[in-house]
C-alpha cells in the first residue's frame, strides 16, 4: 500500500493527473445537461402544471357554477311545495267550508220538516181527541135517551141532551 | 496489501479508479470512465424529464408524475429557502439537482463508477455555487454584501470576532458542502466494499457480510437522495445569503 | 505481522481519528431527536421545519465527514 501511496493511486480522488480530465467532462457534461432541462423538459412540464392548474381552475368555478344552480333548483322546489301545500290548504278549507254550509242547511231543512211533522201531528192527535169527545158526548146522549125510552118514559130529546151535556163538562 | 497472497485481500478504493475507456494515458479530453457514467447521468435525467413527460398528459402517468415531484419538490425548496425572487435560478438549481441525484443513483449500481465520489468533482460543483453566489452578492448589493458577515445584532464589542468567525465559515463553505458529497458517497461504496470482501473471505459464513450489504445497499439509496437533497438546499441557503444578504 | 513502526502508528492514528466520526453521530442524533419531540408537540409547525433540519443535519455530518476524510488521507495519501 505504501508504493500504492507513492503511485498516487492509494486513494484514486487524489491522483491529480485525472482532474483535468475529471473537470472538463463535468463542465460539458453540466452545459449539455443545463441545455435540455432548460429548454425542454422544464417548459414541457411547467406547461403541463399550469395547463392542469387552469382545467383545475376552470372545472372548479364550474362546479361552483353547478352548485349555484343546484341551490336555486332547490330553493325553487321549497317554494313550490310551500305554495302547494298553502293551495292544499285553502282547498281543504274551503271545502270544510262549503261542506259546513250544506251540512247546516240541510240540517235547517230537516229541522223545518221535523217541526211541520210534529206540528202535522199534533194536530191530528187534537182532531182525534176531540172527535172522540164529540162521539163520547153522541153516544152518551143517544145512550140517555134509549134508557129513558125504555123505562118508558118519554124524553124530550132537547132536555136530555142540556142533561148530558152539563154531566159531562161536569164529569170530563 | 497488494502483494499479500490469501487473507483479507481487499482493495476498497479501486472502484473509484478513472481509467480511459480505449486504454492509453488519461489526458483531459480523453473519453474515460468518467465521461460513460457522467453521459449516463444525462441520459437518465433526460429520460425522466423529457421522455417521460413526452405525453404532456392532464392525467399524468407514473413517469410523468415523477417529473412533476421532481419538479414540484425543487421548486417548492427554491420558492421556500431561497425565497421567490430566486425562482429565475430555478434552471441551474434543478440542474445540480438531477445531476447530483442521477450520479448518486447511478453509481449504486453494481460495478458502476460514482462520479460525484470524487473530489474532483463535487469540489467544482460547489466552488461553482460559491463563486456565483458571491459575484451575485457583490453585483446585487455592493458594498453592503460585507454586512452579511456584520452581525448588526450582536454586542459592538463582539462583532469584529463574530466577522472572524462569519468570514472564515463562509470560506469553509464551498470545502465541506464539496467534501460532504464526495465523503458521503466514498465512505458507502468503500463500505459496501469491504463487506463484500469479507463475504469472499468468510467462505461457509459468506451470508452474513452479504446481508450486512444489502441492508448498507437500503441505507446507500436513502444516503444518495439525501445527498443530493442536502447539496441543492445548501446552495439554496447560500443563494439566500446573496440574494438577501441583512441577517 | 511484520512491518516498520511508523506503518503502525498511522493505522493507530486512522483508528483514532475514525473515532470523530462519533462525534457527528451523536450530533446528527441530537438534532433528529430533537426534530422529533418538537414536531411531536407541534405537528402542525413540522412540516415547514424539515428544510431546516435537513440542513443542520448536512452541517452536523459534514464535520463527522471531515474527520472521515482525514482518515482516509492518513490510510492512503500519507
Amino acid at each position: 500500500m505504501a508504493e500504492d501511496a507513492a503511485n498516487g493511486v492509494g486513494m484514486p480522488q487524489l491522483d491529480l493527473s485525472t482532474f483535468s480530465n475529471q473537470i472538463f467532462w463535468l463542465i460539458v457534461t453540466l452545459f449539455v445537461l443545463y441545455y435540455v432541462m432548460s429548454r425542454i423538459a422544464l417548459p414541457r412540464v411547467a406547461a403541463v402544471l399550469a395547463d392542469r392548474r387552469g382545467t383545475i381552475t376552470s372545472d372548479i368555478s364550474a362546479a361552483e357554477e353547478y352548485k349555484l344552480k343546484a341551490q336555486e333548483a332547490e330553493d325553487a322546489y321549497h317554494k313550490a311545495r310551500a305554495d302547494a301545500r298553502a293551495e292544499a290548504n285553502r282547498i281543504v278549507e274551503a271545502a270544510k267550508a262549503e261542506m259546513q254550509a250544506q251540512l247546516d242547511t240541510e240540517i235547517a231543512k230537516a229541522d223545518a220538516e221535523i217541526a211541520a211533522r210534529t206540528a202535522e201531528s199534533e194536530r191530528r192527535i187534537r182532531d182525534i181527541r176531540d172527535r172522540s169527545i164529540e162521539m163520547v158526548s153522541e153516544v152518551s146522549k143517544d145512550t140517555a135517551k134509549e134508557i129513558l125510552t125504555s123505562f118508558g118514559a118519554k124524553a124530550d130529546a132537547r132536555s136530555v141532551n142540556a142533561a148530558v151535556e152539563a154531566r159531562l163538562k161536569g164529569g170530563l | 496489501m497488494a502483494n499479500e497472497s490469501g487473507g483479507f485481500n481487499i482493495r476498497p478504493m479501486d472502484q473509484f479508479e478513472v481509467k480511459a475507456l480505449f486504454g492509453g494515458d488519461v489526458s483531459w479530453y480523453t473519453p474515460t470512465n468518467v465521461t460513460l457514467w457522467m453521459a449516463l447521468t444525462i441520459v437518465a435525467a433526460s429520460v425522466l424529464m423529457v421522455y417521460g413527460a413526452r405525453g404532456r398528459a392532464l392525467v399524468p402517468t407514473r413517469a410523468q408524475s415523477a417529473a412533476e415531484l421532481a419538479y414540484g419538490f425543487v421548486y417548492k425548496m427554491v420558492e421556500d429557502v431561497a425565497g421567490r425572487d430566486a425562482v429565475r435560478f430555478f434552471p441551474h438549481i434543478f440542474t445540480l439537482f438531477m445531476f447530483v441525484l442521477f450520479a448518486n443513483l447511478l453509481g449504486l449500481i453494481p460495478f458502476a463508477f460514482t462520479t460525484t465520489s470524487h473530489i474532483a468533482v463535487t469540489a467544482v460543483l460547489a466552488f461553482t455555487v460559491f463563486l456565483t453566489v458571491t459575484a451575485l452578492g457583490f453585483i446585487l448589493h455592493g458594498a453592503k454584501f460585507l454586512g452579511l458577515f456584520w452581525v448588526s445584532s450582536a454586542p459592538l464589542a463582539l462583532r469584529p470576532i463574530l466577522a472572524v468567525i462569519e468570514l472564515i465559515s463562509y470560506f469553509a463553505r464551498p470545502i465541506s458542502h464539496s467534501i460532504r458529497l464526495a465523503g458521503a458517497m466514498m465512505a458507502g461504496h468503500a463500505v459496501a466494499k469491504v463487506f463484500a470482501g469479507f463475504a469472499g473471505a468468510l467462505g461457509a459464513a459468506f451470508f452474513v457480510p452479504v446481508l450486512a450489504v444489502t441492508a448498507l445497499y437500503a441505507l446507500e439509496l436513502l444516503v444518495a437522495v439525501i445527498q443530493a437533497y442536502v447539496f441543492t438546499i445548501l446552495t439554496c441557503v447560500y443563494l439566500r445569503d446573496a440574494l438577501h444578504p441583512s441577517h | 505481522m511484520e512491518g516498520d513502526i511508523a506503518e503502525m502508528g498511522k493505522f493507530i492514528g486512522v483508528g483514532l481519528t475514525a473515532i470523530g466520526m462519533g462525534g457527528a453521530a451523536i450530533g446528527v442524533g441530537n438534532i433528529a431527536g430533537n426534530f422529533l419531540s418538537g414536531a411531536l408537540r407541534n405537528p402542525s409547525a413540522a412540516a415547514g421545519q424539515t428544510a431546516m433540519l435537513f440542513i443542520g443535519i448536512a452541517f452536523a455530518e459534514a464535520l463527522g465527514i471531515f474527520s472521515f476524510l482525514v482518515a482516509l488521507l492518513l490510510m492512503f495519501a500519507v
